[in-house]
């Protein structure tokens, strides 16, 4: 009887982990002196091995990560109890409220100076802590791999991001002399800011390193994609073991090579296509950083500065023409 | 199919199906959403609207009719009736159906007594006739003063109350958090708490006490490329912009609109290429001010402290107080044109007491727009409805 064969199988399709390799726990190299010990028994969890590695743990905390922590759960806490107080201590309006609630920086009549902790003094306190953390942090991230004997190209990512952080909450604030210009931390308030400050400042889309962060945004998801897509379907030739793939070039590195040459004439390499994808990532924030550090202390209206650099297009005029009534001697 | 396939199937089935469910709900607004084109094509200038609740609205905003007009002529209801202050130059029956008919709009359930004492119609005992004597002037003063806002369409009483004493839609000054006293915590800052008058943002609540009471800046956006360029620079911040776009947000909740039915939204100053709506809201924003500044808050004494809100302040208006959710009030019904009394500020009482003379030189001290003004703006009007016809046949080329 012939065997009924569907057209479509998921399970062939290389899109699910299909086998969970479980090998003894271990602790991984021993330290140097001077580190500290890794904390907690490495036990398997195998639903998480089913989406990466089914052995969880040990953790390196470290003074760094510990130092981090305690800072960063300081600033969490001190944004956490400035929304619960402003919804009166009520809990169930902290929940239903959260994505509005947020720690506000000072107003601008406060410019740089130090404002009372009820109006912005929290905010303050709240950013230093949180930026020594995500140096913490970062620290931790950089010594980690070198620890491991790796490159430090997480560190360097991280950074990236860390650069963006600080531009919008404390760089640019300073070149324009006031706090209140930076972020608030709140779900919903910080994008409220978002959108303020491009209406401010004459729409950010005529902001040529916002476009070029975009570019690199959207092209980091794109090679993501692609690369992903790749590897998953040269993985039946053993494809995803890449670092294999690098020093000795198989048929699935030739056939993944030869499906883009065939399709676009150009193909990244197996190593190259990494660079690329690290260098959209970290280029994404670090134009974007560039964008927001000119909006405000170089350029006041970004669609102004486009039509004067002839970048913006000009459309039929639709509308009969309206006067500013404000020209015409009424008051504004 | 093997059982743990189609087990994992059904699982990215629910999976799926659960995301989508959350999406919508995210969105708070089952579609359809129709996109009707108000620009140049590509340009996203357009108007999304959503038929099923758009239905809704048409339903609830609908003009009663108007009784038939009575006879102008018999004696004046100034020397029939004491104490007519304001619409005593009408006739007897258009006195009469004006009663009707405010009735009908203001306090269809309670009455006459809601504003009259019963066994003395002329007596101004209620705080509610004085209110009322007072709101059939500002009526007549937005019908007369503000055309370029309420265009010949004008307002009655009913584009406000709908048939409730209170109107729906007004304002006052927030409450304040109940441990604000000596609180250095959880400072609000005006902002960040789920505000219906911010269409549920969490952007500054009160956009209406600096710009619909008090006459702060509204603009931010500045003439010049770079900065410090120009005569003085543009030091507007951007909590400014959070303030300004609160506003906004609370006009286009009110009117139920898109920024796109007044802006340009490339360039959201620019009034050249701008929809012509942008001047009409311009001159609304300044009539609520008016309104809410030369006779709400003078009647803050007159109110009982159960109509005023927390600060001991007098409702005032906001768009929505007319609009309430769409962009004509009563998508235009034309009811004003069949009560001519509220169109015009009254003649002076010649033969009326103290009072009545006290309240029309309170009538003719109310500011107009000056001369030269009232006459371009009038001449852009002009062009602007003949202009809408070719915008039309432009913009879907």
């Amino acid at each position: 009887m012939a065997q009924f064969k569907p057209l479509f199988s998921l399970e062939n399709q290389n899109l699910l982990t299909a086998v969970q390799p479980v090998g003894p726990l271990h602790d991984g190299p021993a330290l140097p002196r001077g580190d500290w010990r890794r904390s907690g028994k490495p036990f398997l969890f195998h639903l998480l091995g089913r989406i990466g590695n089914a052995q969880i743990g040990p953790i390196y905390l470290g003074g760094l990560g510990v130092a981090s922590l305690l800072f960063g759960t300081l600033a969490f806490n001190i944004i956490g109890f400035n929304m619960l107080a402003s919804v009166d201590w009520s809990p169930m309006q902290l929940l239903r409220q959260l994505f509005w609630l947020a720690l506000e920086p000072p107003p601008p009549s406060f410019g740089l100076s130090i404002p009372p902790l009820a109006q912005g003094g929290w905010w303050l306190i709240t950013g230093f802590m949180l930026t020594t953390s995500l140096i913490l942090w970062w620290a931790r991230t950089y010594r980690r791999a070198r620890q491991l004997g790796l490159g430090t190209h997480v560190a360097w990512a991280f950074a990236a991001a860390i650069w963006l952080y600080l531009v919008c909450g404390f760089f640019r604030p300073i070149m324009m002399g006031s706090w209140s210009e930076a972020v608030p931390f709140g779900i919903f308030p910080h994008l409220d800011w978002v959108s303020a400050i491009s209406l401010r400042y004459g729409n950010l889309f005529y902001n040529p390193f916002h476009a070029l962060s975009i570019v690199f945004l959207y092209g980091s998801v794109l090679l993501f994609a692609m690369h992903a897509a790749t590897i998953l379907a040269v993985g039946r030739y053993g494809g995803e073991r890449e670092i294999e793939q690098i020093v000795d070039r198989g048929t699935a590195s030739e056939r993944a090579a030869l499906f883009w040459r065939w399709t676009m004439g150009f193909n990244a390499s197996m190593e190259s296509i990494h660079r690329w994808a690290w260098w959209f990532a970290v280029l994404c924030p670090l134009v974007g950083g560039i964008g927001i550090l000119l909006t405000g202390p170089v350029v006041d209206n970004w669609y102004l500065w486009s039509m004067k650099h002839h970048v913006v297009p000009s459309y039929p005029q639709v509308y009969p023409i309206s006067i500013d009534p404000a020209l015409l001697g009424a008051k504004p | 199919m093997s059982r743990s396939l189609s087990f994992k199937l059904s699982c990215l089935k629910l999976i799926a199906g659960g995301l989508a469910a959350m999406a919508l709900a995210g969105c708070g607004e089952r579609p359809p959403i129709e996109s009707k084109q108000l620009g140049y094509r590509g340009t996203g200038m357009a108007q999304n609207v959503n038929p099923r609740l758009e239905a809704v609205k048409l339903a609830a905003n609908q003009a009663p009719a108007s009784a038939d007009a009575a006879s102008p002529d018999g004696p004046r209801a100034g020397q029939v009736y004491q104490n007519v202050q304001v619409l005593g130059h009408l006739s007897v029956g258009e006195f009469a159906r004006h009663m009707v008919a405010i009735t009908q709009w203001v306090s269809p359930t309670e009455g006459c007594t809601y504003c009259h004492v019963g066994a003395n119609f002329a007596d101004d005992g209620k705080y509610t006739k004085i209110v009322a004597r007072r709101m059939i002037q500002m009526t007549q003063y937005i019908n007369q003063d503000w055309k370029k806002h309420v265009a010949a369409t004008g307002v009655t009483c009913y584009t406000c109350h709908r048939g409730k004493p209170v109107p729906a839609n007004v304002w006052y000054q927030p409450a304040d958090r109940k441990y604000t006293e000596n609180s250095i915590m959880g400072d609000l800052a005006g902002q960040n708490y789920a505000s219906p008058s911010v269409g549920l943002s969490s952007l500054p609540f009160d956009p209406f006490t600096p710009y619909l009471l008090q006459d702060k800046p509204i603009r931010v956006n500045g003439d010049e490329a770079l900065k410090f360029t120009g005569a003085a620079g543009n030091s507007k911040s951007t909590k400014q912009a959070e303030h300004t776009y609160a506003l906004m947000m609370h006009m286009s909740q009110g009117l139920g609109v898109n920024c796109t039915a007044c802006h340009n939204t490339r360039n959201w100053q620019e009034w050249t290429n701008a929809p012509p709506q942008r001047v009409t809201a311009w001159y609304g924003i300044r009539m609520a001010r008016g309104l809410n500044n030369e006779y709400m808050v003078p009647l803050t004494e007159t109110f009982p402290a159960n109509r005023k809100g927390v600060h001991g302040d007098v409702a005032k208006v906001n768009c929505a107080t007319c609009h309430q959710g769409v962009q004509k009030p009563l998508y235009g019904a034309e009811m004003a044109k069949n009560h001519p009394e509220l169109l015009t500020a009254s003649p002076p009482a010649e033969a009326a007491s103290a009072p009545a003379a006290a309240a029309s030189a309170v009538t003719a001290a109310v500011p107009v727009a000056a001369g030269p003004v009232a006459a371009v703006t009038t001449a852009i009007a002009g062009t602007v409805t003949a202009g809408v016809a070719t915008a039309k046949s432009v913009a879907l080329k």
